[in-house]
């Protein structure tokens, strides 16, 4: 009953959405322009039922999101880089299979992206300008970066008027239809913001009062990207997020949970150090930093560049890059976190404690417990 | 009268990079200034830190070189600890480097410089049946070229365009004078434009084979690598050497053919004919080909005579920062070193806008401070470090590899070797460092595979003692030039840390002699037909590669040597 329900509101979504004024001056939707570019309806509804899976949504939803593909044309789309290393920038380029990410990427007009737009100086402040001016109210805003913010905000200035960076995304922020933080130095602050922050860098929800939806990880996949956009355009308000207004489509279980190395820690099976007779064998790596059991992304399920690999696959742990502040609170990456003898927010569980909302004392004895089980099984079950 | 002009941001590259130039009444560039208008603070970050974690952090200097600063906060722990790490860790880190250029290098030429050089508006006016025949001019065997490819481009980029709305490609350059190619060969370089986008992905597929994912790969751990699975598994292990032969065959029949065909249709055109800048080349041994010996050798030229190359003497690696935003004008201690970014910001100046008309502007004030990227300094001079570097010592050298490769291209380009040192030159050179590892690092491939049947060993043990105080240093070469890290661990923690990164040396303001850095350099003679246009400038700098995430840093080593090093100050690109 409760599918009967979402798939009313989503069709709603998308009658009220195809009857907005058209953005393309041609009016020829996204599915018209791929067929002139030799992609078939039949690949396109297969890639729409693949985003359907991967958005966990049932099958019945599948024309749902090709229709909500052909309605992006509508959506320009401005990406901002503050501070921050380009790599979620580069992990938009691999966009991938179907190959029709990248086309819709470049149907939904990339308005200003300062990777790869052609234009520079003068002509790239216009056309961010004439962007916001054109577009207000319709655009999509990207951000890359954590923002160094008030009296240090001048750690980052763009353009020959010396405009800060914090300016410059308030201002695209204020104008904006939908928000997203991408990459966890635009959703938390980031490496630049890990102790002592000596730029002040903030997070992007901390800079404009409008809401964002963070998309974490360093950097996210490019599905995780994708997917956000196309889930904002089915639902027409924000995805379901957790605490930390990560959606929960892509960030709602725990990496631990889908591990594929799982059953080794049921089994009590470890990896004691790196390239030891547990690591050929593809024992669990808890005890030699993992923190998957804290973080909570889809790269067991998703991985990345093609599904080609992830962390855990080439025999290192999650470092837990998609949790707040994990440049504080998972360190050391290669050691367990109950080994730590010091303490930060929620005993360095990080999202833990809410996504799950289970209290922060629980899940400490949760951690203890996990502790417990790695060095208990090792007396309990010797190997070999 | 004298006039400025201010391009900032700086597109198509990492990070935020401003670049001022002044000019005379011919619009020649008389005096230019390069400014990186980020600072991010990462080494103050790192101190403290557990150094096994260290390359976490250093890696997060920048997602476009993902992989080298990684590699290098690793090794230059291992340095520090003594560790010697297995020699497939080494062999498996060499490839992941391979698999690093091969993405890096077709990336900046198509996505980043290539509209530097291709007018991709003039390309729909291109018959693609005759510019499949002039592809087989720089080919005998081209690839995404044949006439079906070519009217496939036309068509969807023609489409495109007729829209009206250009995204990405609105508000450029198109028409500038300076385009030289012809509508044909546009179109060739646009197909392999959109060829280039798919080829990457590939060779991001390469990294994560043993990295487990691209950008930001985390295989790497001190003491040697994670991923002995995937040693130990013939599939992978095939799926990387096929992912490697279809890159090489994309610089080989794509990459190449098109700085051929670049090199014939610019070699007339003075804006990049000229801009070698800084003659001084500097460059580090690179690509461990098996046990003991590398595909590229380090070296250092003066004053562009390649009849002497000299080896180079760390020790006189200096820093310093009498334009860059630090408040560090006196010398410390090194172990007393702070952080100490001291802004000054701009002044208010007329500069010649988008319209061609003066507007008032913020400018750097050129005569104080004006960058957050510091000068790094070989002898107190500038150096210009890079693929142009890494090729030309290497020829100098004599190394056979290199010169087969060099001496082939000047003739097929129809080139002097003087050429070579140009802006033309600096994006050649790129190519053929990505096509000398494309033909030679598979001897990695078979090393590996030699050594695997006879050792299983990805790891060496090791123990940090908390007594004692330990440093060391890793040097090797990134995509962009040579780059070193420099640390010092005590009490079990990272002491001290700072990173000499390729953009630094390029990107460099001037020191306190007034010496210029060499994008500054490069810059100064150049003639810019339209001011409101500055799509020279932009050239210029872009052949460089700029990666300002991975220049600017903050320690002062003013007069100190590098042995020195203080940390919090430590620079991470």
């Amino acid at each position: 009953m409760e599918q009967d329900e979402l798939y009313l509101s989503l069709s709603e979504r998308l009658g009220k959405l195809s009857k907005f004024p058209k953005m393309r001056d041609d009016g020829k939707s996204i599915s018209k322009l791929l067929e002139e570019n030799g992609i078939s309806r039949r690949d396109f509804m297969k890639w729409a039922a693949a985003m359907t899976a991967m958005l966990s949504l049932p099958a019945s939803f599948s024309p749902l999101m090709a229709k909500a593909a052909e309605l992006t044309d509508r959506l320009p789309v401005i990406w901002l880089h503050m501070a921050e290393c380009t790599g979620c920038s580069e992990s938009l380029l691999r966009s991938d299979a179907p190959t029709i990410d990248s086309l819709i990427f470049d149907y939904i007009s990339l308005e200003y992206h300062e990777t790869l737009m052609a234009a520079a100086g003068w002509q790239a402040e216009q056309t961010l300008e004439e962007s916001i001016k054109k577009y207000k109210g319709r655009y999509i805003l990207m951000v890359e970066g954590g923002i160094p913010s008030d009296d240090s905000s001048f750690y980052l200035t763009v353009g020959p008027h010396g405009q800060t960076g914090e300016s410059h995304a308030k201002e695209a922020s204020d104008n904006a239809l939908a928000i997203f933080a991408i990459g966890t130095c635009s959703s938390f602050g980031g490496v630049q913001a890990a102790a002592p922050n000596p730029t002040n860098a903030q997070p992007l929800h901390k800079v404009t009062n409008k809401p964002v939806i963070n998309v974490p990880g360093c950097p996210p996949s490019e599905k995780n990207i994708v997917g956000n956009v196309l889930h904002y355009i089915l639902f027409g308000t924000l995805p379901a997020l957790d605490a930390y207004n990560r959606p929960k489509w892509a960030y709602g279980k725990r990496i631990h949970d889908q591990c594929e190395r799982r059953g080794h820690f049921d089994a009590g099976e470890f990896v004691q150090e790196f390239g030891d007779e547990g690591a050929k064998k593809g024992y669990c790596l808890y005890k030699v930093g993992c923190k998957g059991p804290y973080t909570f992304n889809n790269c067991s399920r998703e991985r990345f560049n093609q599904h080609t690999s992830w962390p855990v696959q080439v025999g290192h742990g999650c470092i837990g890059c998609s949790e707040p502040d994990f440049w504080d609170k998972m360190g050391p990456f290669e050691s367990p976190l109950a080994d730590r003898l010091y303490h930060s927010v929620f005993s360095g569980l990080g999202a833990d404690a809410t996504a799950d909302k289970i209290g922060a004392t629980i899940l400490t004895v949760t951690a203890v417990g996990i502790a417990a089980h790695a060095a208990i099984s090792v007396i309990k079950k010797p190997k070999e | 009268m004298s006039k400025r002009v201010v391009v900032d941001p700086i597109t198509r590259i990492e990070g935020h990079l401003r670049v001022e130039v002044v000019v005379d009444d011919n619009n020649v560039v008389q005096e230019a200034y390069s400014s990186s208008t980020l600072w991010r603070g990462i080494e103050t970050i790192v101190k403290g830190r557990d150094p096994r974690d260290a390359g976490f952090f250093t890696q997060r200097i920048c997602g476009v070189c993902t992989y080298s600063h990684y590699r290098a906060g690793i090794e230059a722990v291992e340095d520090a600890l003594k560790i010697n790490p297995p020699l497939n860790a080494k062999l498996v880190r060499t490839l992941m480097n391979a698999a690093l250029y091969l993405h890096d290098h077709p990336v900046h030429f198509y996505h980043l410089h290539g509209l530097d050089w291709v007018d991709v508006v003039s390309a729909l006016k291109a018959d693609p049946h005759k510019a499949a025949q002039e592809a087989f001019k720089y080919s005998s065997n081209p690839m995404a070229c044949g006439a079906d490819d070519l009217v496939e481009t036309l068509k969807r980029v023609g489409d495109f365009v007729k829209k009206g709305d250009l995204g990405p490609f609105a508000n450029a350059y198109w028409g500038h004078k300076t385009f030289r190619f012809t509508p044909e060969q546009n179109l060739i370089a646009l197909s392999h434009y959109l060829k280039a986008l798919q080829m990457q992905r590939l060779a991001a597929q390469m990294m994560a084979i043993f990295g487990g994912k691209q950008p930001h790969p985390q295989s790497l751990t001190v003491g040697g690598v994670t991923c002995i699975m995937d040693l130990q598994d013939p599939a992978r292990l095939g799926e990387f050497l096929t992912k490697f032969k279809e890159m090489a065959d994309f610089v080989n029949r794509a990459y190449y053919p098109d700085l051929v065909m670049a090199a014939h249709a610019y070699a007339s055109e003075p804006s990049v004919t000229g801009g070698l800048g800084t003659a001084n080349l500097m460059t580090s041994k690179e690509f461990l080909l098996n046990s003991n010996e590398y595909l590229f050798d380090s070296g250092i030229i003066l004053k562009g005579d390649i009849s002497k190359v000299f080896e180079i003497d760390e020790s006189k690696i200096t820093e310093e920062a009498t334009h860059s935003w630090y408040a560090d004008d006196e010398p410390l201690h090194p172990y007393d070193g702070k952080t100490n970014p001291k802004y000054t910001g701009f002044k208010d100046a007329q500069t010649i806008n988008g319209k061609g008309e003066l507007e008032n502007t913020k400018v750097l004030k050129e005569s104080e401070k004006y960058s957050w990227i510091k000068s790094p300094r070989y002898n107190g001079e500038p150096m210009q470090v890079g693929p142009l570097s890494n090729i030309v010592i290497n020829y100098a050298k004599g190394n056979k590899r290199v010169v087969k490769v060099v001496d082939q291209f000047l003739k097929d380009a129809n080139l002097p070797l003087k050429a070579v040192f140009s802006t033309l030159g600096r994006t050649a050179a790129r190519m053929l460092e990505a096509k000398i590892i494309a033909d030679n690092c598979l001897e990695t491939f078979n090393s590996l595979i030699q050594n695997l049947k006879v050792d299983d060993s990805t790891y060496t043990t090791y123990q940090i003692d908390n007594t004692k105080e330990y440093k060391g240093r890793f040097m090797g070469n990134a995509p962009r030039g040579i780059l070193s890290h420099w640390t010092r661990i005590k009490n079990g923690v990272v002491e001290n840390w700072q990173a000499v990164v390729p953009s630094t040396w390029n990107a460099s303001p001037k020191d306190a002699k007034g010496a210029r850095g060499p994008y500054e350099e490069s810059l100064v003679g150049l003639k810019i037909a339209d001011l409101s246009q500055p799509l020279e400038i932009i050239r210029v700098v872009h052949s460089f590669d700029p990666c300002i995430a991975c220049a600017v840093h903050v320690m002062d080593t003013k007069g100190n040597e590098l042995s020195d090093y203080k940390v919090d100050i430590g620079c991470f690109c």
